[in-house]
């Protein structure tokens, strides 16, 4: 079974974290990745960075332009996690935008993810009709899953639409916004929080965008079924380099 | 074949909407209602009597004799460079800022590369006294002053955009970013023939008043509505689609694109996307880009800020994918030549932009009883530090 469903069926809420392949350090990624495993954390998106990433914020930009800046693309981020899954056993999920996958050849791209173990993609940026119609068969048949976004703003029926496509978990954005660090939620987001609950949709939900600390953890993960750190994650290792991830992970839960 | 839109957002296998979740629920709106909009009657009153009192439509198409003369051919320029606030520019943003009221929207948000479309979109907002944040590169707020104090004048907040190259192609990331932020009561004003579906074909229509009057005045003046040719340059491509518009379908009419070369197609300083670009995602829409084997965008060069846009509008892809349009690409030096020649030979004075369409009389022949109707852009009046500089005047 994929492991992102397995982690799934896990009697307990997830915590995933994000980070951008490539910083601060281009060699980073490995160690990232199992210092993260190590301390607890439940899945990982290794963040493939882009030139323009509409989607986010300054802080994860800025990781964007640094890990490009350090070297990073497509094929050596490949390479860094060729042995990934002799050290490392939770689900790992690339996150990027679509061009450079488009690039790279969409079915070329995911044939190599599942050959390194990979486990899912997110592509802010594909658009559900078109990765219906044109990809979905190529990433079921090397078995990776596609992870959709919602907002506050999607509607119910769009809601029903990304439930019905996805197998998996569906990823649930805090509010409209970019990426990036909130003052926490207010009770608009505990509004929507409550309307998706309510709607008891098949694939269950990841909250990301805005969770910060164990406040924001806490709060997302009450109905939903996990969370997802970036940004906070990014100045953490803006701030520490590569190191004391234990801390920052113990902070959160 | 039609070289129009298809009901789907794509002009052959170009377009479509490429966006974040988050902005789908913006552009579904825009796409479910634009149509029904611009076909009601009171909108196209009011459009049509703002760019007829207000922009000073229609503009002369004008016979260059001496021009004609020197290339032994029949030139005429449509003078989009007399239009209110210098360049086509201002017909798109007029459009848009009826839409916006339509819709409902009570901010305006717009990107900015030399600052023409700032500038008209800063226009239309004061127009219609309403709120108006302007994206602009850090580094074209530093090279293009004049436009900067003029969208300031006109009551526009410009928010430097800090990001990534800190041009035109961040930007419009920025202004995509607002919008992702203020999904509401929010619309972005994009200024080309860009952007998710169904911008390209909603400016597109905006800026088709430019072929619209061609035909009426060709009529006028030789006697048919098609002229043997439409030349325009492109950045993003709207100047281009507003003149071609209404021949897209007839090939009886040549289209020529003109792109900017920069230093030279193979110097790594260059604009020319249909020589330099690959089929790719840029801002929403699935069109051809300058970018790296890797899929990152790169960053683009001209002497004219207004053609440095490393992608091109999915229906000018398809015109060039398809070999309906001839794309042809003019080095700086030829059009900075170009400009003074017309300067010279008709006392006008282009927009760098437009002297660039112009320059391709230098290199490509025309039978002497060809009608050519050239898309004079926008007035050099911007661009004049450009021209002191490189002409040492
Ligand atoms: C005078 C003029 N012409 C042409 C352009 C290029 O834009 P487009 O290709 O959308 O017409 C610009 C853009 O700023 C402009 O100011």
């Amino acid at each position: 079974m994929n492991r992102i469903k397995s982690k799934l069926q896990e009697d307990k809420k997830l915590l995933s974290i994000y980070f951008t392949a490539g910083f601060p350090n281009l060699d980073d990624t490995v160690s990232i990745i199992q210092e993260l495993e190590n301390n607890g954390v439940d899945m990982i998106e290794i963040g493939l960075p882009f030139s323009d990433p509409l989607a986010d914020g300054p802080t994860i930009q800025d990781s964007s332009t640094a890990a490009l800046h350090n070297g990073m693309h497509t094929e050596l981020l490949f390479d860094q996690l060729k042995d990934i899954r002799q050290s490392v056993s939770i689900p790992l999920i690339i996150m990027g935008y679509f061009n450079p996958v488009f690039q790279y050849g969409v079915e070329a791209f995911c044939k190599r993810c599942a050959e390194l173990g990979i486990d899912g993609l997110i592509l802010p940026d594909l658009p559900l009709d078109v990765y219906e119609e044109e990809y979905k068969h190529i990433f079921e048949k090397y078995g990776l899953i596609n992870v959709f976004l919602i907002t506050p703003q999607t509607s119910d029926a769009r809601i029903r639409q990304i439930d019905d496509v996805s197998d998996g978990f569906i990823y649930m954005v805090s509010s409209a916004s970019t990426t990036g660090a909130k003052k926490g939620f207010g009770a608009e987001q505990q509004a929507y929080f409550d309307r998706i609950a309510r709607m008891e949709l098949k694939n269950p939900q990841i909250v990301g965008f805005g969770i910060s600390n164990q406040e924001t953890f806490a709060q997302a993960t009450q109905q939903a079924k996990g969370a997802i750190i970036g940004s906070a994650f990014i100045k953490h290792l803006r701030e520490n380099g590569p190191e004391k991830i234990d801390g920052f992970v113990k902070g959160i839960r | 074949m039609s070289y129009h839109v298809n009901e789907k957002g794509y002009y052959g296998e170009f377009g479509g909407a490429f966006i974040p979740e988050m902005l789908y629920p913006n552009t579904e709106e825009l796409r479910q209602n634009y149509l029904q909009i611009m076909a009601e009657p009171s909108f196209q009153e009011e459009f049509h009597q703002l760019l007829r009192d207000y922009v000073g439509r229609p503009t002369p198409l004008y016979y260059a004799a001496r021009m004609s003369e020197k290339y032994q051919t029949k030139i005429y320029l449509k003078r989009e460079d007399l239009c209110h606030t210098g360049a086509h520019k201002v017909n798109n943003t007029i459009g848009q800022i009826l839409m916006a009221k339509k819709l409902g929207k009570n901010r305006i948000i717009a990107e900015t590369g030399a600052g023409q479309h700032g500038v008209a979109t800063a226009t239309v907002c004061a127009l219609m006294g309403i709120e108006c944040v302007v994206y602009m590169g850090e580094i074209d707020i530093a090279r293009q002053a004049p436009n900067v104090a003029r969208m300031k004048m006109l009551g526009a907040e410009v928010r430097p955009a800090l990001s990534g190259s800190r041009t035109l192609k961040d930007a419009t990331n920025e202004a995509i970013r607002d919008w992702i932020n203020n999904p509401v009561d929010t619309h972005y004003i994009i200024g080309s023939v860009v952007g998710p579906h169904p911008y390209p074909d909603m400016v597109a229509r905006f800026q088709s008043v430019i072929s619209e009057e061609i035909k009426s005045q060709l009529l006028e003046k030789e006697g048919r509505e098609h002229p043997d040719y439409v030349v325009a340059c492109v950045g993003g491509g709207s100047n281009a689609a507003g003149a071609y518009y209404h021949f897209l379908d007839s090939p009886e009419v040549g289209i020529i694109a003109v792109e900017a070369a920069g230093k030279g197609i193979d110097t790594g300083e260059s604009a020319a996307t249909s020589a330099l670009g690959k089929v790719g995602i840029i801002h929403g829409s699935k069109t051809l880009l300058m970018q790296t084997p890797d899929g990152q965008i790169t960053e683009p060069y001209s002497i004219s800020a207004g053609l440095d846009y490393p992608g091109v509008g999915p229906l000018h892809a398809h015109l060039f994918a398809s070999g309906r349009g001839e794309f042809i690409s003019i080095t700086d030096d030829d059009a900075m030549k170009a400009g003074l020649k017309l300067c010279q030979l008709e006392g006008i004075i282009p927009a760098i932009e437009s002297s660039h369409g112009l320059a391709i009389f230098e290199q490509r022949k025309f039978k002497p009883e060809d009608v050519v109707v050239m898309n004079l852009s926008g007035r050099g009046d911007k661009d004049l530090q450009n021209y002191i500089d490189y002409f040492n005047l």
